[in-house]
């Protein structure tokens, strides 16, 4: 994504010969470029964190978070280019949509499931994104299925010769799963324009890597299927950057797919329905704090001069704005129809494809059973 | 017109698409220079090159979810899968993702695709070459299931298939590649999914079938009508979606409805065309809504003799007819 987007550079244009030789340069990136990596970096946090508060507030059902995964989607996205390469996304992937030209309204309107959700329209659990429009194709819940489908994608630009590259991310632990074999050896086989991350926080839920990838190295597997495998600090933006921009060039020059295994933490639980305090020591959880993308990422810039504190009051005062607009919007959003909920099981409305007897009318809810889901998060959250 | 075995249909419509389409590529074990283990495919890597017809490793669950990513892309992917007795590895992307794609992101991404299986018993396949796969897959919305019995229909029924924009399975009964043969239209005719035919017209009872046993239920009319028993035989060619109307049509006139199928009995596809039937033609029947249907084993057994007792044939469909007319 050489491009950054018209309205953020003109924003951050003031700054734009702030670092004149320094941050970045050897990787090709300006100081307007960084700048608008640490918003991405910043807003992503921001949506989550907000999403948490909106949980405990019991205005939404459930979250799951990519809090310390942050700097790693940044990184790796950016070296995509946007409107035509193809991201498979997972749950995580808040900072990997925003960046690929997702807004929070979009992010926002998911955790509500609101009729005008552009994932699913309130189909799916929130963190199930999607978006044909900014090519990011939609979440499932059964993990690492997504691998053959960015795979797929690679096979029909290589037949196609269109150019472009196809990338899909997910969990070490997911990363056992059989398709993620299958679909590494017949991208490799076809040296196809594929690139597998790896957004390893060393927990599965709450199994730890040891006892879930046998030699605690995912990326040592990539030696198997012939590919180069890489392994990141996933905390460092620009090293998350370097490696992704190396495999998309390999990827595109027709020389195969590369595995990349970003190095995060996790700083939340699971998800809004665990306590991970259960199975993490408080020890582990204070240290692994250093490995938080967003204040490492900020004290880079400062240092470096490309964050100066007015560029910095300017992206804090846009991102709580967008936080907020988001927000009220998707509050305001109306939920779907009942009406609507047959639609889209085919193309077409099939008439042997039978309504329930109940028919097709208003809303009936479900009062007591979201008393009780509210409840368990409660307990969850503590 | 021109006289065709079953699998020259099959890959005179997987050719013609494929002229017709640059986007439509096949992938699947053994389809290349091989041209497939029934030799489905075969001179189609010759013709259309590597590109356009893959030979995958032996990966199920890749041929189905590549195949799904790649009609993202664009493509058409016409998967084979070597038997259907193997598609099992590949239900999680059947089922989680091809089915699901366009109702979980609200039209915003669909599947388009292919996936074509040979399936059936009767030809000393055993457990694991013989099974009817159908009734796990038209139990999901979202896919649509074929099971052509005629040249004629299993050519252009695959064009439709192949054009439609929403996964299809296409079953195609090993037993009929080459046993099966009949008139196959000139020129770029299709035949529409979700439509049933009336293969035999008859006025006493309603036969229901759809593959090789769409062919025993004729053979079976026949042998009826020596009795003086007259059967409307109807070949339901798209599983799902059902052709209700033609079915319920038939069984309002007869009054009388036997649903034929292979698979096993229990909770098979046939089980819900019964209970249809019984539900929404419950005033026109004149006797209860019965099922000719493979025996409950875990598959179909090797020795012959286990074979054919396994198998339903004309003669045991005749039978259920002779008891239903009596009824
Ligand atoms: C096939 C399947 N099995 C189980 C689950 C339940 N599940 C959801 S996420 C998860 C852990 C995934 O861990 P990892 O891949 O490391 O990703 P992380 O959540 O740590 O980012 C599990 C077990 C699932 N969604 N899909
Ligand atoms: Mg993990």
């Amino acid at each position: 994504m050489a491009v950054t987007e018209p309205s953020a550079k003109a924003k951050s244009g003031a700054d734009s010969d702030a670092s004149p030789a320094a941050l970045g340069a050897d990787l090709g990136l300006s100081g307007d470029e960084l700048l608008e990596m640490y918003r991405l970096v910043a807003l992503a946090r921001a949506v989550d964190e907000r999403m948490w508060i909106l949980n405990r507030a019991g205005r939404i059902p459930f979250v799951i978070s990519g809090q310390g995964h942050e700097g790693a989607q940044v990184g790796i996205t950016w070296a995509l280019e946007k409107g035509k390469d193809w991201i498979a996304p997972f749950y995580r992937s808040i900072a990997t949509c925003l960046t690929f030209g997702m807004s929070p309204r979009d992010i926002m309107t998911a955790q509500y499931a609101t009729a005008s959700d552009p994932s699913s329209g309130g189909r799916q659990m929130p963190g199930h994104y999607g978006s044909h429009e900014h090519n990011l194709v939609s979440v499932s819940s059964p993990v690492a299925t997504q691998l053959l489908h960015a795979v797929g994608l690679a096979l029909a630009a290589k037949i196609r010769k269109t150019g472009q590259v196809a990338l899909t991310i997910m969990g070490e632990g997911s990363s056992n799963q059989g398709d993620v074999h299958e679909g590494l050896n017949f991208a490799a086989i076809h040296k196809l324009p594929f690139i597998f991350i790896v957004e390893n926080n060393g927990y599965a839920i709450s199994v730890p890597l040891a006892r879930q990838v046998a030699g605690e190295s995912v990326a040592n597997r990539a030696e198997g299927y012939g590919i180069p495998g890489v392994t990141v600090d996933g905390s460092d933006v620009l090293a998350c950057y370097a490696a992704a921009r190396d495999a998309v060039a390999r990827a595109r020059a027709g020389d195969g797919p590369t595995l990349i295994e970003a190095k995060v933490t996790r700083l939340t639980g699971h998800s809004s329905d665990d306590q991970q305090t259960k199975y993490r020591s408080e020890e582990e959880l204070t240290s692994e704090k250093s490995l938080d993308p967003v204040p490492k990422f900020r004290q880079q810039l400062v240092d470096a001069g490309v964050l100066t504190p007015d560029a910095e009051e300017r992206i804090d005062a846009a991102i709580k704005e967008s936080v907020h607009d988001a927000t009220e919007y998707a509050e305001a959003q109306p939920d779907p129809h009942p009406s609507t909920a047959m639609k889209w099981v085919y193309a077409e409305d099939w008439p042997s494809e039978t309504p329930p007897p109940w028919g097709l009318g208003e809303a009936t809810g479900d009062p007591a059973g979201a008393a009780e889901a509210a409840e368990a998060i409660d307990e969850s959250a503590h | 017109m021109a006289l065709k075995t079953f699998i020259e249909a099959i890959r005179d419509g997987l050719r013609e698409e494929m002229t017709r389409d640059e986007n439509v590529i096949i992938l699947g074990e053994d389809v290349g220079k091989k041209g497939g283990v029934f030799l489905v495919t075969d001179g189609l890597w010759d013709e259309f090159g590597d590109d356009r017809v893959i030979d995958t490793p032996l990966t199920e669950s890749q041929i189905i979810g590549t195949s799904i990513g790649a009609a993202i892309g664009g493509l058409r992917p016409v998967a084979e899968i070597q038997f259907a007795d193997f598609i099992h590895p590949a239900f999680n992307q059947l089922v989680s993702e091809a089915a699901r794609l366009r109702y979980r992101s609200n039209n915003g991404y669909s599947a388009p695709m292919v996936v074509r299986a040979p399936y059936g018993g009767g030809v000393h396949g055993a457990l694991y070459h013989s099974q009817s796969v159908e009734a796990f897959y038209t139990h999901v919305p979202g896919l649509k299931v074929v099971i052509p019995s005629t040249p004629s229909d299993a050519k252009g029924l695959l064009r439709s298939c192949i054009r439609d924009d929403d996964p299809v399975l296409f079953f195609e009964h090993k037993k009929m590649y080459r046993s099966v043969r009949g008139n196959v239209p000139d020129g770029e005719y299709t035949v529409p999914l979700g439509k049933a035919q009336v293969t035999h017209p008859g006025t006493q009872v309603t036969v229901i079938a759809y593959g090789l046993m769409a062919h025993y239920a004729l053979e079976a009319a026949d042998r009826v009508a020596d009795d003086g028993i007259s059967v409307e035989v109807v070949d339901l060619r798209t599983l799902r979606p059902l052709d209700k109307e033609t079915v319920l049509d038939s069984v309002r006139k007869t009054g009388k409805c036997l649903v034929v199928y292979e698979d096993n009995r229990f909770g098979g596809y046939g089980a819900e065309v019964a209970a249809i039937v019984a539900e929404e033609a419950f005033d026109y029947l004149d006797g209860p809504v019965t099922r000719i249907a493979g025996p409950d084993v875990p598959g179909v057994p090797y020795n012959h003799v286990l074979e054919d007792w396994f198998m339903v044939n004309p003669e045991k469909i005749a039978d259920g007819i002779r008891k239903l007319a009596a009824y």
